[in-house]
């Protein structure tokens, strides 16, 4: 089970359904991201929570754009455990299991690109299974669009130094609290 | 979620309480409480009508961060509690959390127990193999090569245990086991183990990560049952048998009747009682 | 002569039917209008063993066994060897026993008695069916002036479901008794008194702990058998349902406290019941029930300890344990009923407590009372009923911790909307969200302790009678024995106080200061080896009087003559040196 083959597991039928799709990944990644973010907060991690805080920032800037794309169309009513990924994750927002109380900004723009490569693969994999012209040309906008941003966080990422060995060291043991 | 009104009226986000969570980040536990808020918002349930029961551990803090009521209660003693409060008010949704220590260690006559009367209830637990909350001791489900553990150092030498197999063997009525790091996929389960009447046991493989990093891997390791969920005992106990651990879904489906004594008065009032101590 | 007070023992074994014998005859006495009490003693074994009815019947309520016993029937001589230490004799007493009716030649211990012999094996061979305790019956009945009448209509009840032929053998049998025991030297008791109308039950100790519960508001029972608490689940078992309640049998004890609890948390007024051993194992989580301030209430029926001890006996040997075996510092209500028919206020009182005040309350009563039956005057109705501080509607945040004046926070009840928290063992801050900082966990413990050393309890704490200078302090089942002794003294001219305490934890310093106010010599008595009462006392109180201590260990209760004799003694001037144990 590799990070490129994320995929829907029903077909996606309509740009109404793609739509959805897309609106809910973004929700998520959001609301991920202001988890990570609170997470850091809680752990004195305060320069990667701030990092956290900007990336939840933008993707709703993407709801917004998905709003606006969305505007006219009747968007199907699915909750949000109803969105069945192969593999189970939302392929965007990036997976809460790869952080670290001690990750350093690099680590998490790293999270952020590996969601955002799956959410790549998502739509390219629309894109190639869809006999539906319309969603065809959404799949693939989508796909330029998410590309794009792996672009700039890229080009983001380069701000800050690669982690050197060690950078997970704590000279204290953990607590023990109960 | 779309441009009109959501007809959903609860969101998964109101079944958070707001209390930050204290796991440390990469914690399994943070996909098992986004979980279960997704399956409370898929049920529609009044958080003021459900209850989360937990005992101690790191998996026992998940009631203060939901909105329903909560117990967090002593150690061990998570399905006692809830079995009292689901049997004195059968209305509520009442929904069992905790780990692997906590639930199969201390808490495992009460878990033979509570599987075996079959109350109508859920119990959740974030299985990691490992006691975090005190420092990294080996759990019952531990394997017995894990040499990390400092009061076994050389691992412990024995079987671990088989939460599947020993519910399945005292009677719980709906079996599953998921990852923690498939979200919707475990809410979904949820939401069956909390529909579905009796007792339903949801083991959920959940990562340490400060003791047990190697635990991260489990997302690739853990793939869906091939089969279909049975509600033939001896069939799940045969899966079981070959079960290597990894298979995650619904295993059992049962029919087994639920213990809900009916609590309706059949006397007037307390003075009949007198009758039988008359002279 | 009529007596007024009359003592019999029946001793029997191997399925001899004595407690089966006891019962009726102590419900004949009640239908002559006698009062009485039963108590019972058994051997090891589940079957067969040997087995002693000790009765006591007056023609005035009676808590307490007497100084010794009048009659004894021994249906085999070798049976009342193994009670000898329980069945103390006078030379005036009388000894009914057959000669022929062990398996094996036995007989009687050296006893300072009369004695004299009754063929009731031999006898009941003469009846078709017939039984040595059917013989016995009939002797004593004769013996001790009951009617005839009441024991066949007694005996129909009972064999009812037998049949006719099984009541006409047994009536037979008994008949063949009356002829015998009209041989017999008599030991007359009360005379009768069918007249009055006041209205009396017969009920034990267990039975009314779980009618008070009942009557308290106790809607849900979950526990695990334990001797001799067992009857009081037995009772609940069949009665909750009747009021729409239900008892559970737990898989133990720590499952009993944790069930009750969760219940209790879920709104329902809740208890177990259970002895030592189980209290042990239920200190953790009755320490949970404080500090998260759900209401609880916990049953100990007391037998001689430590650890397993003498499970069919009783000692007031938990006190401690009570008091003291939560950790941390975590103060809760204990509570004793001095009676039987205590047995009903206590435990009702203790649910009311429980709840007003949200916190755990350990009613602490005994074998001795719990499993005698006896013949009472019906008990009092009190008002006191379960009655939790519910809030009725909810702001914006709702502090279920909030400290306050009372300590007492209104608590709310899943389902109500606005009023979720999560309940905790975990120190917590007034909104029931874990803290470890040290102001939280101060005002915490402040509160936990003021709302229960604050609150009115009234006059229930203690029950105080007389005046002078002389005080009897007790607890508990003592209370009985100690308040006929005084009773005793009274008749000669002496006043001396009772203080028998009921409310033990919290402290009532203001209250017991009023009711020592002018004793100079305080005896302390109590059935506990190691005097735990005492040093609660000590610790508890400023005890400025002298004081001396009467103890001793369970299994033998004391007789109100060994208190006589004690006061005696002290007021003969002999030093502590004396005391007796």
């Amino acid at each position: 089970m590799t990070d490129s083959s994320i995929s829907p597991v029903r077909t996606i039928g309509s740009t109404e359904e793609l739509l959805a799709y897309s609106m809910a990944m973004e929700t998520e990644a959001v609301e991920r991201y202001n988890d990570l973010a609170d997470q850091m907060e809680m752990h004195h991690n305060y320069e990667v929570a701030d990092l956290f805080r900007k990336l939840a920032k933008i993707e709703g800037l993407h709801i917004e754009n998905v709003n606006q794309a969305s505007v006219g169309k009747q968007l199907p009513n699915l909750l949000a455990w109803q969105y069945e990924w192969e593999g189970g994750e939302s392929p965007e927002g990036g997976s809460m299991e790869e952080a670290h109380y001690l990750m350093q900004p690099w680590h998490a723009i790293e999270l952020a690109m590996h969601g955002e490569k799956r959410a790549v693969a998502f739509f390219r994999h629309v894109a190639e299974s869809t006999s539906d012209e319309k969603v065809l040309k959404m799949a693939l906008e989508l796909v330029a669009e998410e590309e794009e941003h792996v672009a700039l966080l890229q080009e983001w990422q380069e701000r800050f130094p690669r982690p050197a060995k060690g950078w997970d060291d704590d000279l204290d043991p953990p607590a023990i609290l109960e | 979620m779309t441009n009109e009104t959501a007809c959903v009226q609860l969101q998964p986000k109101e079944y958070k309480s707001g209390v930050k969570p204290v796991w440390c980040p990469g914690c399994g536990d943070f996909g098992v409480l986004g979980s279960i808020t997704k399956a409370l918002s898929g049920l529609q349930i009044q958080p003021e009508n459900a209850a989360v029961i937990s005992g101690i551990g790191c998996s026992s803090r998940m009631p203060t961060y939901l909105s329903t009521y909560g117990f967090h209660g002593v150690h061990g003693r998570a399905l006692a509690l809830a079995t009292g409060l689901k049997v004195a008010r059968p209305d509520l949704t009442v929904i069992a959390t905790g780990g692997d220590g906590d639930g199969f260690s201390i808490g495992g006559n009460h878990f033979l127990h509570t599987c075996r009367r079959n109350p109508d209830m859920t119990y959740i637990v974030m299985d990691n193999q490992v006691y975090g909350m005190t420092k990294g001791q080996a759990s019952p489900t531990t394997g017995p090569n894990w040499e990390k553990g400092k009061l076994t150092p050389g691992g412990t030498g024995i079987n671990p245990f088989q939460p599947l197999v020993i519910a399945l063997a005292s009677g719980a009525n709906f079996i599953a086991r998921t990852s923690s790091s498939d979200s919707n996929g475990t809410a979904r389960v949820i939401m069956d183990a909390i529909n579905h009447p009796g007792f339903s046991l949801v083991q959920i493989l959940s990562p340490c990560v400060t003791f047990r990093p190697e635990q991260r891997d489990w997302k690739h390791m853990l793939v869906p049952s091939p089969k279909e969920p049975t509600s033939d005992p001896a069939q799940a106990a045969r899966r079981l048998l070959r079960d290597h651990g990894l298979y995650t879904g619904i295993l059992y489906v049962g029919e087994r009747s639920v213990y809900q004594p009916k609590l309706e008065p059949g006397i007037s009032g307390i003075e009949e009682f007198e009758e039988e101590f008359r002279l | 002569m009529n007596r007024q007070n009359l003592s019999i023992a029946l001793t029997g074994s191997g399925g001899s039917g004595v407690m089966t014998t006891g019962n009726m005859l102590l419900e004949a006495a009640a239908q002559a209008g006698w009062y009485g009490v039963m108590g019972r003693s058994a051997g090891p074994q589940i079957r067969g063993g040997e087995a002693a009815a000790l009765l006591r019947v007056s023609s005035e309520p009676i808590e307490s066994p007497d100084d010794n016993f009048d009659l004894v029937l021994a249906i085999d001589p070798g049976s009342f060897g193994r009670f000898v230490a329980e069945i103390p004799l006078r030379t005036d007493s009388l000894i009914i026993s057959d000669a022929e009716g062990g398996r094996r030649s036995s007989s009687l211990p050296e006893t300072p008695a009369r004695l004299v012999d009754l063929p009731m094996k031999k006898l009941a061979k003469t009846v078709k069916g017939g039984r040595p305790n059917m013989i016995a019956l009939g002797a004593v009945t004769k013996v001790i002036g009951l009617p005839e009448a009441s024991i066949y209509s007694i005996l129909e009840k009972l064999l009812k479901s037998k049949g006719a032929d099984a009541l006409e053998a047994s009536w037979a049998c008994v008949q063949a008794g009356f002829a015998a025991g009209a041989d017999l030297p008599k030991v007359t008791g009360p005379s009768t008194n069918t007249e009055s109308t006041q209205e009396r039950w017969s009920i034990t100790g267990n039975e009314a702990a779980g009618l008070g519960a009942v009557r308290g508001g106790i809607r849900f029972v979950a526990a695990y058998p334990i001797t001799p608490a067992t009857e009081v689940l037995e009772w609940l078992a069949g009665s909750l349902p009747r009021v729409g309640g239900v008892l559970v049998q737990a898989e133990d004890e720590l499952a009993s406290i944790n069930q009750i609890i969760g219940a209790s948390f879920g709104g329902t007024p809740s208890l177990t019941a259970t002895s030592g051993p189980g209290l042990a194992l239920m200190t953790e989580s009755i320490g949970l029930a404080v500090c998260s301030e759900v209401p609880a209430v916990v049953l100990d029926v007391m037998r001689c300890g430590p650890s397993t001890g003498i499970a069919t006996k009783s000692e007031q040997s938990d006190l401690s344990i009570a008091l003291n075996g939560l950790h941390g510092d975590a103060p809760h209500l204990v509570l004793a009923p001095t009676s039987v028919t205590d047995c009903v206020f206590t435990t009702q009182w203790a649910v009311h407590l429980a709840e007003s005040l949200q916190t755990a309350a350990i009613v602490l009563s005994d074998q001795s009372l719990g499993q005698t039956r006896a013949i009472v005057n019906r008990p009092a109705d009190i008002a006191f009923m379960a009655r939790r501080q519910v809030p009725e509607r909810f702001e914006e945040d709702y502090y279920r911790y909030a400290v306050g004046d009372s300590g007492v926070s209104p608590m709310s009840i899943p389902g109500q909307a606005g009023g979720q928290y999560t309940a905790d063992g975990l120190e917590h801050n007034e909104a029931g969200a874990p803290s470890s900082l040290s102001e939280d966990h101060f005002a915490q413990l402040e509160k936990r302790e003021r709302k229960i050393n604050g609150f009115d309890y009234g006059e229930h704490w203690a029950d105080l009678e007389g005046s002078g200078e002389t005080a009897v302090i007790t607890w508990g089942s003592t209370s009985g024995p100690v308040r006929e002794a005084l009773s005793r003294l009274r008749e000669q001219g002496e006043d001396i106080r009772l203080i028998a305490i009921r409310l033990l934890a919290p402290e009532r310093p203001v209250e017991m200061a009023a009711a020592l106010e002018g004793v100079k010599r305080l005896l302390v008595v109590e059935q506990s080896h190691s005097k735990q009462f005492h040093r609660y006392l000590r610790a508890a109180y400023d005890l400025q009087a002298e004081v001396r201590v009467l103890n001793r260990p369970g299994p033998l209760p004391f007789r109100p003559n060994e208190i006589i004799e004690q006061l005696n003694y002290w007021d003969e001037g002999n030093g502590n040196e004396g005391a007796m144990t």
